[in-house]
């Protein structure tokens, strides 16, 4: 398998001030955000999930609900707008593509081992193609964490890499798993890793285990996507994931990613929130903006 | 101890400032020169808000507790205040009450919370009724509780508070106080009773503030399965009324009448036919 990508061993490592990051990651969510502009961060928040369910007990009939959301999010609402994708298990994904057919709204699979990624490389691409071929628009990955940690740079490129061939013209987004790699330096340098070997996203996390996306992880890896973009012009994408279930956190993210990568990033291609509660909090949200009262949760979907 | 206390909210089993930052001066009706007694945190709308969500949360695992030891709890909080009989009772002082009458305030709180301690494992028994069917059926009904409960208390600060209060909480609902405008150091202080008594966290939300400015957003909120505007002033009980009926929130005026029928203002009445042979 070939590297069709810049050589990883010419671009940077570097060592993150942590404590710098957590200080501005800290002074961007203290960021007061008027109404009109709360507005138009939901919007933006809604426009930009991948309404996400991967359990073990999903079935087909939950997909098409979810599928149904994904549409038309706000039932009461036809103005709100759909969002930009469902993130399925790749058994579910020709269930998915049926019941979005017609719709903008994208479908996204999880392939390769998901969620720990340690089975054969070929097994995992094999998975990611089946996924493809059923018609997923996006693929998510998740990294060799356990090569990473172990110092095994090149199997993490190449295997990255050949998930990218096996995606063909999918999406790739790469899953760092965040919480796995122990410090901001090596998830900057993962991240780096990931763009380098062909990622067109990179995604902070599984959601399956306890520590997934948080500010300064965000603005760690947005960090890394802007160096990479200016050393090779590429403009890669960030999912962040796991742990967002709140509209305000959501956008302080927001406020995050445009503050670090500029506004061209505030869009469903190249910016993410991987969620599956944080809808029903943004759809509250609007319902109060529009009515002027609070919501009943209970009114709400589960999922 | 001279330090002036800024007494706060009472929200999900934690003491918080107000999300608003909002502080009111409370003064002394016996001095003339308007002497400061403490300072309160002063709840706004998001407050409100947070309350609700807490009570919410805190909801399901309250009304799942057995009866019984609700009932423990709610003596728990009567021993509590007891407790604190002395300490509670110079705090009406010093807002301006006599001796006699902040002592009667005391052990009338104490003595409600301990009557409604009792009523807990009882409800079902009086309130509920095996009711006779024309068919071979067993019919039950059983009186369950609404869910979250706002309450806008009356003037005085202990009494009428564990008067609206209790009778909620006995049912096993959730409930988001409004406290008495008038005195608000005694029911904050009273929060900490209830911090110290096994009543777990956002079972029992306490706020103060403006009722005027806070009660029609418990009245619009639609998580709130109901509401006692009891201790709402005159003028504004009427809204609070018509706002409920806009989300078809229950809504009731109960002035804290201690009788069985109080609690059942905020417990539905679940019905279920059984086959009476299997």
């Amino acid at each position: 398998m070939t590297i069709d990508a810049p050589a990883w061993r010419d671009l940077p490592r570097r060592p993150v001030d942590a404590v710098a990051l957590e200080a501005r990651a800290k002074e961007l969510a203290t960021r007061s955000i008027k109404a009109a502009s709360q507005a138009a961060a939901h919007e933006l928040t809604i426009r930009c999930m991948d309404l996400t369910t991967l359990e073990g007990s999903d079935t087909a009939g939950r997909v098409r609900g979810l599928c149904t959301r994904a549409r038309l999010p706000d039932p009461e609402d036809p103005e709100c707008p759909p969002v930009a994708a469902v993130c399925v298990y790749p058994s579910l994904v020709s269930t998915a593509v049926e019941a979005l057919a017609g719709s903008t709204v994208k479908v996204a699979s999880v392939a390769g081992a998901f969620p720990s990624g340690q089975s054969s490389l070929e097994l995992r691409l094999g998975d990611i193609r089946a996924a493809v071929a059923d018609g997923a628009d996006e693929i998510d990955i998740v990294m060799n964490r356990g090569a990473f940690l172990a110092g095994d740079t090149d199997t993490v490129v190449a295997e990255i890499a050949a998930a990218k061939a096996a995606c063909g013209a999918a999406h790739l987004k790469t899953i760092l798993e965040v919480g796995e790699l122990g410090s901001y330096e090596a998830i900057r340098w993962a991240s780096m890793l990931a763009m380098a070997a062909g990622s067109d996203v990179i995604k902070t996390s599984t959601g399956k285990i306890g520590a997934a996306a948080t500010p300064p992880i965000a603005l760690c890896m947005a960090e890394a996507i802007r160096e990479y973009g200016d050393l090779t012009g590429a403009s890669i994408g960030l999912k962040l994931a796991g742990g967002i279930r709140t509209a305000k956190q959501a956008s302080h993210y927001l406020v995050i990613v445009n503050e670090t990568l500029g506004t061209s990033w505030l869009h469903p291609d190249r910016f993410r929130f991987g969620a599956s509660g944080l809808l029903n909090d943004v759809i509250a949200q609007r319902r109060f903006r529009a009515t002027g009262r609070y919501t009943r949760f209970s009114d709400l979907p589960v999922d | 101890m001279n330090e002036m206390k800024t007494y706060k909210l009472y929200v999900g089993g934690a003491f918080v400032r107000s999300e608003s930052g909002r502080v009111t001066s409370v003064t002394s009706v016996t001095s003339d020169d308007g002497e400061v007694l403490a300072r309160v945190a002063t709840a706004s709308r998001k407050d409100l808000r947070d309350a609700v969500v807490a009570a919410r949360g805190a909801q399901p695992a309250w009304a799942s507790a057995t009866p019984y030891l609700r009932g423990q709890i709610l003596y728990r909080v009567a021993e509590m205040l007891d407790g604190r009989r002395t300490s509670a009772a110079d705090e009406l002082v010093r807002s301006g009450w006599s001796k006699a009458d902040a002592a009667v305030e005391v052990d009338a709180a104490i003595d409600t919370w301990v009557w409604w301690a009792g009523w807990a494992d009882k409800l079902t028994q009086v309130l509920g009724s095996v009711n006779p069917v024309a068919g071979p059926f067993l019919n039950v009904s059983t009186p369950e509780p609404v869910g979250v409960v706002g309450v806008v208390a009356a003037d005085r600060p202990l009494a009428d508070l564990a008067g609206v209060l209790a009778p909620v909480l006995c049912g096993g609902n959730t409930a988001v106080v409004l406290a008495s405008a008038a005195h608000p150091l005694a029911a904050l202080s009273f929060a900490e009773v209830l911090a110290t008594s096994d009543v777990p966290g956002g079972v029992a939300n306490v706020l103060w503030g403006d009722v005027g400015e806070l009660a029609p957003w418990l009245a619009d909120h639609a998580d709130v399965d109901a509401i006692d505007v009891s201790g709402a002033p005159d003028g504004l009980r009427c809204d609070l009324v018509e706002r409920s009926a806009g989300n078809l929130k229950r809504c009731a005026a109960t002035s804290g009448l201690r009788r069985p029928q109080t609690a059942g203002e905020f417990l539905d009445l679940k019905t279920v036919w059984h086959p009476a042979r299997v």
